[in-house]
């Protein structure tokens, strides 16, 4: 049972956390031919847009409604207007998903309401589809604007099915948190096909930011799930959430159609895969494909000879709840002490991470934790890099935003294969460092103060010695 | 202390800028930043602005105050490079939460203040305005000050406030806090006639440090960089320089010609991008500096490094002259003079199609005619779409432009160069503009492009297969609709072995089956998943005995 505190400090040094607007306008961009668009000053979008061009490297459609000093104190609802009618003229998209930001939510921005007047005024709008989130810069963060933004779509655009509509039992809902890259989805995309499911993601940013080079320019986003097919998801025999952050969601289908849903915390490391397979092989009626059993024999070998590697380290790692508690279990089942854990907000897997404190910090909290604690294995976002470099240890890429590296759509973490390439990846970081830093000298073991006081790398080191 | 609108006001009279100058006095009351369109804007807040034109400051601690998005979005995105410090990299905001929107933030920006301090001790601290502390009118001047008093230190206000306009003016408002409470606190510990200000220079990718050997070697001394690589000493001290140039941006000119008028100290505008102009630079430096004192042989000095420098230069690029020849290329720049990369590329034998001239000024444009002939394709602002379309079909070989327009090339499978804020190369002066070919001859010469552009082999194939598949399926469609009965018998039930509807109910019928285990032994379903459908079925069938011939047989 971890603890989870909060620092006292007035300034966050180095954040970890991104702001919930922009986790709201990520879910988004797994619609089909949609448009976020964030209801405040421009900034606040260019910003965003930014991190998103330079996670991904892709284009991203991202709009503001570009609040200026003036239409601050006056309300925005003219600014509102105007970037709807501008982009349904110009971009001409399916949806147009809307989130608030600090600012208009300071001012109190009556956005739902504005919705209503605008389809009044312009009957073209009166059934395009238009989904509006509160998500205040100052509460919550990232994978909380997305958790919304799920829920909303799902009030908004599923239907609840008419009385004798029957239920197509192959058809699953799937709605995954914001930790499963554009990969991670055409992984399990692949894994429920082959158990003879359909699968309906939302939100599906494997269609739209998975890299795929389109044949004409669109100005929204290129992929993903269509509204018409959200529409009819209250016809799937069951939803599979995955990440605590979809709970709302899930539960949002539940009490509008009465899909029932089941909950999947984490889909990185053996156990929760072989409860997800054998959940699949039930709802499907389908034994396990022979090719998940070769792909579990394979993770169980990679845990093997990973083992060494990772077993003992001092892990230091800040993400997102649902990412921290995914990652952290796994390395912590394979032998791994999560020794200083920083977060970004509440969660109610928090308390069950495997270590003592959970710290609802940044990036200094994180360094400060993993310096005095000797970790040796830090894993966190990009922003990490510089602390990783004056810890001189290594470090493992995760979670959003990931900009000094390429492929960050495709780093996979789910399913058994998922798992053994990060575990390899992870163990690999370890050998490197080790033949990059830690080679030992003639005089490595001379000094006796050494001798008594083996130092944390010497001991691993002895340890591997043993056991080859 | 001015307000903030009245030091908006005071920055839109800026005599000192040629566009602004061009305008007719109504034009002019409307200030220079267009009203951005909602739904159809794409640039960067004035807070940006801001912090953009002073965080290259590199041991001043850069202090966001507002809620998570203003810093935890957008904290080290920036390229500048620093020989040493390096607070300026580390993100610091107050991250505003609920309880400080209600009951206001000075208290905690007060605190996180003392916090830097206690924990890095900086020269100075710069504190930014964000919208959501400015609309609950937390009083940033105010806790500047009293920190300043009270901790012994420089906290300097940056009030520049999203909402308030775009990133230039962002920029501007940056160099009014420069202005107001930096320049001239402080004293140099030592002057010479050859000290220079540059302002506007940023040190993206170290691009400064190809300039900077060639100052060093005439003697030359950068006393301040407004703000690449800067100091805050330095920065404080700027008023002691003999001359200053305002380094291809519009956007400093205040400081530039406010410093004239306040300290005497007189500014060129000029560029290190580009062969010719990195010789126009040095030599007017040197100009200035001899006209406010320095010994003559100033001039003879630069000449003779202007001289070896360009040869070299030409030296380097001739190679490259016939690899490029018919070669077209497209140049979207934001900042950069479009001019003096023009001038270098038509050297080095590409063929310009079209350049962009949206921040250009009128002399800007003339120049470009001059170089590029009265029919030079002189783009305004041109959609992504446009761009597309332009490369898609082949009017030009390259694109040359920022990042943000960087994929529209690439998904069209054309060659990109980035040349703005956020590339990793480095392009300034004389070695700059050498490796800007070099690097555009890499990209063209790519073998991968030939790749990409080559028809998928098996597409057409599939397509063939395809058609001919899916018009067996309508035929099959077309049929299985003609009958109702029939689809409703095919409907699968048990999907792990495919047994539909009508099965399972002939089977019911033919058998009397009751139960969903009898029905199990009769037919292929598994009754595992499709369970309760099976249980549904039987209860929909009418309970009838089995057939009377079916009765007498057993």
């Amino acid at each position: 049972m971890a603890i989870v505190t909060t620092p006292k400090k007035a300034c966050a040094v180095n954040p970890l956390k991104m702001s919930q607007p922009i986790g709201g306008a990520f879910a988004f961009m797994g619609l089909r031919g949609a448009m976020p668009l964030l209801h405040g000053s421009q900034g606040c979008t260019s910003f965003g847009l930014t991190l998103f061009v330079r996670h991904f490297k892709e284009a991203v459609p991202l709009q503001t409604t570009a609040m200026s000093e003036v239409a601050t104190v006056l309300g925005g609802y003219e600014n509102v207007e105007q970037a709807i009618l501008n982009i349904y003229n110009r971009a001409k998209p399916e949806i147009i998903g809307i989130c608030s930001t600090g600012v208009t939510e300071t001012n109190g921005d009556d956005v739902d309401g504005y919705i209503k007047l605008i389809r009044e005024q312009h009957p073209q709008l009166a059934k395009f589809p238009l989904v509006f989130v509160s998500t205040p810069d100052f509460k919550d963060a990232f994978q909380d604007g997305w958790g919304k933004t799920v829920a909303c779509m799902v009030e908004v655009l599923v239907e609840s099915p008419a009385g004798g509509a029957e239920r197509d039992p192959a058809r699953v809902n799937v709605l995954p948190g914001c930790h499963l890259t554009p990969g991670d989805l055409d992984e399990l995309r692949t894994i429920l096909e082959d158990f003879g499911l359909k699968p309906s993601f939302l939100p599906d940013l494997a269609g739209s930011l998975d890299g795929h080079i389109p044949d004409e320019f669109t100005p929204t986003t290129i992929g993903g799930i269509g509204v018409d097919e959200v529409a009819g998801m209250g016809r799937s025999s069951c939803t599979i959430a995955i990440g605590e952050q979809m709970r709302r969601a899930a539960e949002a289908i539940q009490a509008k159609t009465g899909v029932p849903f089941r909950l999947f915390e984490r889909l990185c490391g053996l156990i929760p895969n072989d409860e997800f397979l054998a959940f699949l092989s039930d709802i499907s009626g389908r034994p396990v494909p022979a090719k998940y059993r070769r792909q579990r024999g394979q993770l169980a070998d990679a845990m093997l000879d990973a083992h060494f590697h990772v077993g003992g380290r001092k892990l230091a790692i800040g993400a997102e709840p649902d990412l921290l508690f995914d990652l952290s279990s796994m390395l912590h089942e394979m032998g791994a002490q999560v020794t200083a854990a920083v977060t970004t907000t509440q969660s109610p897997v928090l308390e069950r991470i495997g270590t003592n404190e959970v710290l609802i910090g940044d990036l200094e909290d994180l360094e400060e934790l993993a310096r005095t604690r000797n970790c040796d294995l830090l894993i966190t976002h990009s922003h990490g890099r510089q602390a990783a470099a004056r810890l001189k240890i290594p470090f493992y890429r995760a979670g959003f935003p990931m900009f000094d590296r390429i492929g960050a759509g495709h780093q996979l973490s789910v399913g058994y294969r998922g798992t053994r390439d990060v575990i390899f990846d992870i163990a690999n970081l370890v050998i490197a460092d080790r033949e990059e830093n830690h080679q030992p000298t003639p005089d490595s073991w001379r000094t006796s103060r050494q001798r008594l006081k083996p130092s944390r790398r010497s001991f691993i080191a002895s340890t591997e010695e043993s056991i080859a | 202390m001015s307000s903030l609108s009245a030091t908006i006001e005071k920055i839109f009279n800026e005599p000192g800028c040629a566009k602004n100058a061009n305008k007719s006095d109504a034009e002019r009351n409307k200030g220079c930043t267009k009203q951005v369109q909602p739904g159809g804007a794409a640039g960067g807040c004035a807070f940006d602005g801001a912090k953009i034109a002073l965080q290259p400051f590199t041991d001043v601690a850069h202090l966001v105050h507002g809620p998570i998005a203003c810093e935890g979005n957008s904290w080290d995105n920036r390229g500048a490079a620093s020989s040493g410090a390096s607070i300026w990299r580390t993100g610091l905001t107050t991250d505003m939460n609920e309880t400080d929107i209600v009951f206001g933030g000075e208290k905690r920006l007060y605190k996180a203040i003392k916090e830097i301090i206690s924990k890095y001790n900086p020269p100075a601290i710069f504190v930014y305005q964000t919208c959501v502390p400015a609309m609950i009118g937390d009083d940033i001047n105010a806790v500047c000050k009293a920190a300043s008093q009270k901790l012994g230190k420089p906290v300097i206000p940056v009030n520049s406030p999203g909402f308030v306009g775009s990133k230039n003016l962002g920029n501007k408002l940056a160099g009014e806090a420069l202005l107001e409470h930096v320049i001239g606190t402080q004293e140099p510990d030592y002057t010479t006639p050859y000290d220079i200000n540059l302002i506007g220079e940023y040190n993206l990718s170290g691009e400064l440090w190809q300039v900077k050997p060639l100052l060093d070697e005439l003697g030359i001394r950068i006393l301040s960089c407004i703000s690449g690589d800067g100091k805050y000493r330095e920065v404080a001290s700027s008023h002691r320089a003999r001359a200053a140039m305002m380094v291809c941006s519009k956007a400093m000119i205040s400081v530039a010609r406010k410093m004239e008028e306040r300290y005497g100290i007189p500014f060129f505008e000029g560029s290190f991008y580009g062969i010719q102009d990195s010789s126009d630079s040095l030599r007017q430096i040197a100009r200035l500096l001899v006209e406010r004192g320095a010994p003559s042989e100033l001039i003879e000095r630069t000449e003779a490094v202007i001289a070896r420098e360009e040869a070299g230069a030409w030296a380097a690029i001739e190679p490259y002259k016939p690899r490029f020849a018919g070669k077209r290329a497209l140049l979207i720049t934001g900042g950069v003079k479009s001019w003096s990369v023009v001038a270098a590329l038509q050297e080095a034998g590409l063929d310009l199609v079209g350049t962009s001239v949206k921040k250009s000024t009128k002399q800007d444009k003339e120049r470009i005619k001059e170089l590029m002939g009265q029919d030079a394709h002189m783009i305004e602002d041109m959609t992504p779409r446009e761009i597309y379309k332009m490369l898609k079909d082949a009017k030009a070989d390259i694109m040359l432009s920022g990042g943000k327009s960087q994929f529209v090339a690439l998904k069209a499978a054309m060659p990109w160069l980035d040349i703005n804020q956020e590339r990793c190369h480095a392009y300034m002066g004389y070695l700059g503009m050498v490796k800007l070919v070099e690097e555009i001859d890499k990209a063209l010469f790519n073998p991968m492009w030939e790749q990409l552009r080559r028809p998928v082999p098996w597409e057409e194939v599939a397509k063939n297969r395809q058609t001919k598949v899916m018009a067996q399926m309508d035929a099959q469609a077309a049929e299985v609709a003609a009958d109702p009965e029939t689809t409703r018998r095919a409907k699968k039930v048990c999907f792990c072995k495919e047994v539909d509807l009508g099965t399972l109910e002939d089977a019911i019928r033919s058998h009397g089956l009751t139960s969903v285990e009898a029905v199990r032994q009769h037919t292929n379903a598994l009754g595992g998943c499709c369970k309760r459908r099976i249980e549904d079925i039987l209860a929909k069938m009418p309970v009838s005995s089995p057939p009377a011939m079916l009765q007498a047989a057993e």
